[in-house]
This record gives structure tokens, sequence and C-alpha cells, in this order.
């Protein structure tokens, strides 16, 4: 800090006073209750959250693991809950287990495309000009590519792994975030508190994380929420359609793309993981339209 | 006018070569990587050296580029397609390779798979614009209201549901539970299922996940409108609710998702990937998946040209049709 004896004698900056009130999210959090949507999406995510992490406690069989006696009937029954799959692996804990890597890649994809997205807006919208020429083309560009094509395409060369999802889903995600940041930045840039920062001497980079991103946060934090959402779901139909996760660790869409041709005979097999992760996605679309009530109100 | 035109016509193209180049460089940087590609993993160093010298694929990259570029003008894709041959197993399966029979070129395979992905889209597209329109509108024009939150809650719900995952449940209903419907698309009528009974259930899960997306963006648009002063000026004046719904809401509130709309063409073209491999059905999407999965250089360069052709195409017809309803910039 080069300046603080200045900084108190100009216009404070809204994002200190969500620091001055160290209990302000817990308010935040308890502020979610007020809307039934987003209550129910707490609770949905959380027990999934919950449920992800204590797998290797709750989980009765190790997920890989074939019982060959309980592939004469597959169905649930005491022994395997949920039944078995086509290689007699314990249904339940294989979707305890699936929900693992999807907790970790969606919002872990999230983040990376918040943090690509939020420097590139930020840039673009702050110095304006050739920059923002470059940079708003450059992603108009990716929005423009159909983006399942574009996985198909670039998954099938480099092949899939949990990174490469991570950073596929970043990189195509993160024009949309920079979208959305570069129209708050255009706007908030000319505000007083930005022109005191200036004034004090500090750097751009200060000013861009500083000053305006924190004040852009709200529309970015509905949004990273309904992008969670959707990373699950392309995550869930990457490994429908093959080119998700590798086998055999549990994945929700690879389950149901080994077993959904066998649905005349047992349909339970594709239909538990296909509840399973539409019930996760409907957790985080109802926290995000809660968040987005909420917001509303005040 | 024509500015607008012009400024669009040159996007589209900028965005064309940017993207084929990109998807030429990731195909085919490495000179023997096509050729390898081509006989697969058993073949010997020196057979891919001969198709590598045969095919003129040790010259640099960005010749072959340009010359790619000037066989696309010339429509000459056939010079490409030789790959197709060697590569049979993707385009002897399903009803189109049957039904094609000949020589198969890029653009044969291309456009076939395309046509069949463009009927799915039409009928789709055909009930998911009135359908959105009418939910989204109705939950709109009264915030907050008990009809309002089931709409909300409806495609909320909707949206959030994986196609696949829906794809599931509606089979494990009307095709394992109830028997009334086919499991598969092909579009080929056989086992007593005619065409369109095999169109139902792909057609129900495509609009109803796409429905869901587009009732919230009509919706959000609505309760907007509702809010503003000329839509209480109307109420005040003592115009029954209908006229005002009908003649100073509506309008209005289809200039922002008008444009969302449009988009929807792309997700129906290039999207519902999902979908056509749930049902087994024979198009675009899975086209390009299947050359994706087998390597086929040739069918991928095509196919995702001709998705950005109508990604780009479709944001344009979005701006259109944006200026036609907003009188403020079409003058």
């Amino acid at each position: 800090m080069s300046t603080p004896a200045t900084a108190e004698a100009l216009p404070a900056s809204p994002p200190a006073a969500s620091r001055l009130r160290p209990h302000a999210w817990w308010r935040r959090l308890a502020a979610l209750g007020e809307s039934t949507p987003a209550s129910v999406g707490v609770v949905i995510v959380l027990a999934w959250v919950a449920l992800a992490l204590l797998a290797p406690l709750i989980a009765p069989y190790p997920p890989n693991a074939n019982d060959m006696a309980a592939l004469a009937h597959t169905t649930p029954s005491r022994a395997h809950w949920l039944g078995t799959d086509q290689l007699g692996r314990d249904l339940f804990s294989r979707i305890l287990w699936g929900a693992r890597p999807v907790l970790i890649i969606a919002p872990l994809a999230v983040l990376g495309a918040a943090a690509l997205g939020s420097l590139l807006g930020l840039v673009g919208g702050y110095y304006g000009r050739w920059i923002d020429l470059v940079i708003t083309r450059a992603c108009d560009i990716v929005l423009s590519f159909p983006v399942i094509i574009l996985y198909m395409i670039i998954l099938a060369h480099v092949g899939s792994s949990a990174w490469n999802i991570v950073g596929v889903l970043t990189l195509t995600k993160a024009p949309i975030i920079a979208r959305i940041v570069r129209g708050m930045t255009l706007d908030l840039r000319e505000r007083e508190y930005v022109a005191a920062a200036k004034m004090r001497g500090e750097s751009a980079l200060y000013i861009m994380l500083v000053e305006i991103l924190p004040n852009a946060r709200g529309p970015l934090v509905v949004d990273m929420c309904l992008r969670t959402g959707y990373n699950v779901i392309i995550i869930g139909s990457l490994g429908f359609l093959g080119i998700g996760l590798p086998p055999p660790d549990p994945d929700w869409g690879g389950m149901v793309k080994d077993t959904y041709g066998m649905m005349m005979v047992w349909p339970h097999m594709a239909l538990f993981p296909c509840a399973a992760i539409s019930s996760l996605v409907v957790g985080f679309n109802l926290l995000a339209v809660g968040l987005r009530e909420l917001g509303l109100r005040d | 006018m024509a500015r607008f035109f012009a400024k669009h016509l040159l996007f589209l193209l900028f965005t064309l070569l940017v993207v084929s180049f990109l998807v030429f460089t990731l195909n085919e940087f490495s000179p023997g990587a096509v050729a390898r590609k081509i006989l697969g993993a058993y073949a010997t160093q020196e057979q891919v050296d001969v198709l590598t010298k045969q095919m003129g694929l040790d010259r640099p990259v960005l010749v072959r580029y340009v010359e790619y570029l000037g066989g696309l003008a010339s429509g000459d894709s056939r010079l490409r397609g030789t790959h197709l041959f060697l590569n049979g197993e993707v385009y002897d399966r399903g009803a189109v390779a049957l039904a094609l029979g000949g020589p198969y070129t890029v653009s044969t395979i291309v456009f076939k798979h395309l046509a069949n992905t463009v009927l799915l889209a039409a009928i789709a597209f055909a009930c998911i614009v009135p359908l959105s329109t009418l939910l989204g509108v109705v939950a709109g024009m009264r915030e907050s209201s008990r009809v309002d939150r089931v709409i909300l809650m409806f495609s909320t719900v909707v949206a959030s549901i994986p196609e696949f995952a829906l794809g599931v449940f509606l089979a494990s209903v009307f095709v394992v539970w109830l028997g009334w419907l086919p499991g598969t698309a092909t579009l080929v009528a056989g086992g007593g299922w005619s065409v369109a009974a095999q169109l139902v259930l792909p057609v129900t899960v495509v609009v109803l996940f796409d429905s869901g997306y587009v009732v919230s963006m009509i919706r959000a648009s609505m309760v907007e409108v509702m809010q503003r002063p000329y839509i209480r000026t109307a109420v005040l004046k003592g115009l029954p609710f209908r006229a005002v719904i009908l003649r100073h809401a509506l309008r209005n509130a289809m200039l922002t998702p008008i444009t969302v709309i449009m988009l929807q063409i792309n997700y129906l073209v290039a999207g519902v990937v999902v979908v056509e491999t749930v049902f087994a059905y024979p198009g675009f999407g899975r086209m390009i998946l299947e050359a994706a999965l087998f390597k086929d250089i040739a069918l991928i360069e095509a196919g995702a040209l001709v998705a950005v052709f109508l990604a780009v195409l479709t944001n344009i017809l979005g701006d259109i049709a944006y200026m036609l309803l907003d009188p403020r910039i079409r003058a």
C-alpha cells in the first residue's frame, strides 16, 4: 500500500463496504432461504456434494467391483439397492463415485472461464480501441462455433482426460463471461471511484481487479451458477457420446451410454444415472433462478 | 442498410477463413499425420511415407491450405474425398449410406446428413416458437402470479435435464412401458413403425429441452416490458387487458428474444448430436461425431465449415429480424 493517507480522504470504493461487515456472507446465505427456488437448489447441490465427499464411507461396494452372482438378477434388491449394471457393478456405489468427477470438473471449468473471461472483458472494456476490437472479434468467433462440435473435434484430437475437458470447457465458456464483464466495465470505468483511483496513481491492473471487478460480480455470480449447471450437462453429454472421461471409473454420462441399448430389458441401468445428473443440474439452475430473484429484490 | 450487410458479410467471410485455417492446421499440421490417420496404427512407416508423397502432404501446411481453399471454391470436394473410401466403415452404416449407394464424395455425405437434420430441426422449430412464445408471454404478463411460478418452474426443470436423460426418460415410458413408439429413428420405415412415428420422440426431446431456455428468455423480456410507462398508460386508458397484451406488449417483448430464437436454429442444426445419438438418427451432428471418432479428416473439415457457416448466418438473420421488428433501427 503506497498511499494509505490519501486513500482515506477519497471516496471509498463500494467493495470496501463488504469488507467492513465480517458476517455479511452468513447473512447472504441466510437470505437464500427467503427464496423457495434458491433454498431447494442449495439443498440439492449440498446433498450431492455431501454424497460425493462421503462416497468412500457410504458406498456399499467398490465402484469397479464386479459381482458376478448379481448378474442373474440385476434389478434393485436388498444387496444392491439400485441394482447392478451389465457387468455386475453396484449402481448405487457407481452413482455416488460418479458425482465426484462432475462436481470437481464443472466448478473448476467455471472458475477457469470466469478468470479468463473476466480478464479479457476487463482489458477490452477498460482500454477500448483496437484491443477491445481484437478481443470482441476473437470471442465472437469462438462463440459462433457450435460448442458441442468444437468439443468433438478437439477431444477427438487431443484425447479425453479430466484436464482436457476442463481446458476445453474453460476456453469455450470464457467468451460468454468476457462479454458480460466487458459490458459492465464500459459502464463502471466512468464512475467517480475509478477516477479517484486513477488520480491517486493506482496501476491499471489494480483499478481493473479491485475497483471494477468486484462491482461487476452480481450478474457474474448468477451466470457462473448457470454455467456450472450447463457444464454438468456437457460433461454428461460428452460421456454419453463416448468422448468423456475414460473408463472404467464411473461417469454418469458414460454409464448411460453403456446401458441405454439394454433399456428394453433393464431400464433401471440407464434411468438411475439419468436421474442423478438431472437432479444435480436442476439444483444448480434453481439456485441461479433464486439468486436472480434475490438480486432483483434489492 | 448496405453498410450493415457489407459489414456482416465481411465478418462471415473472415470467420470462415479463420475457422477453416484453425481446423485445417489442427488436422494436418504435421506432414505424416494425415497419411497415418488414413492408414491406421498397423501400417508400416514405408506405407505412410508413400501415401504422404502421393497425396502431396509433404509440402508446407500453408501451401496445402491455399490449395484446399481453391478446391472448396471450385466445388471440387471429390479431390479430397479419397479418404472416405479408405475409411469405409463409417459410411456403410445407417440408412443414408444405403440409400446413397454410389461413390461418396464429401459434399454428398455432408448434404445428405444435413438434409436429415434440417427435417428434424424444421419440425422442432415450428413447435418451439409458438409454444415458447405462448408460455413466455402468459408467464411474463403477470409476474409472480401462480401461473408465472408454474411456468417458470416447468421451464427451469425441463431445461435442466440433459437431452440424453430426457430421451431415456421418455423412451422408458413410451417405448419400454407403453410400447406406443419406436426407440430408434433411422428414417427407414421398418419393424411396423412409420417414419412419422420415429420422429415423435426425437422432436419431443429437442422441443422440451430447447423450449425451457427460450421460454425463460421471452418471460424475462415480457416482465420488463410490462413495467414500462406505455403499458401503464394503456391500462389506465381503459383498454381491455387482452388488447394491451396483444397490441402493445407482445411486439416490444419479442424484440430481445428474437435474436435468441434465431440462434436456436444454430443449436437445432449443429447441437442436436446428443439427441441424434440417442435415437440413432442419421443426422449432421452424429456424422461429425463419427468423423471425429474415426479421424476422417476431410469430413471433419467440411462439416466444421458448414456448421460455422450456418452459425454465423443465423446470427446475421437474427440481426435482420431484430431490425425489421424495431422501427428505431429500421429508420
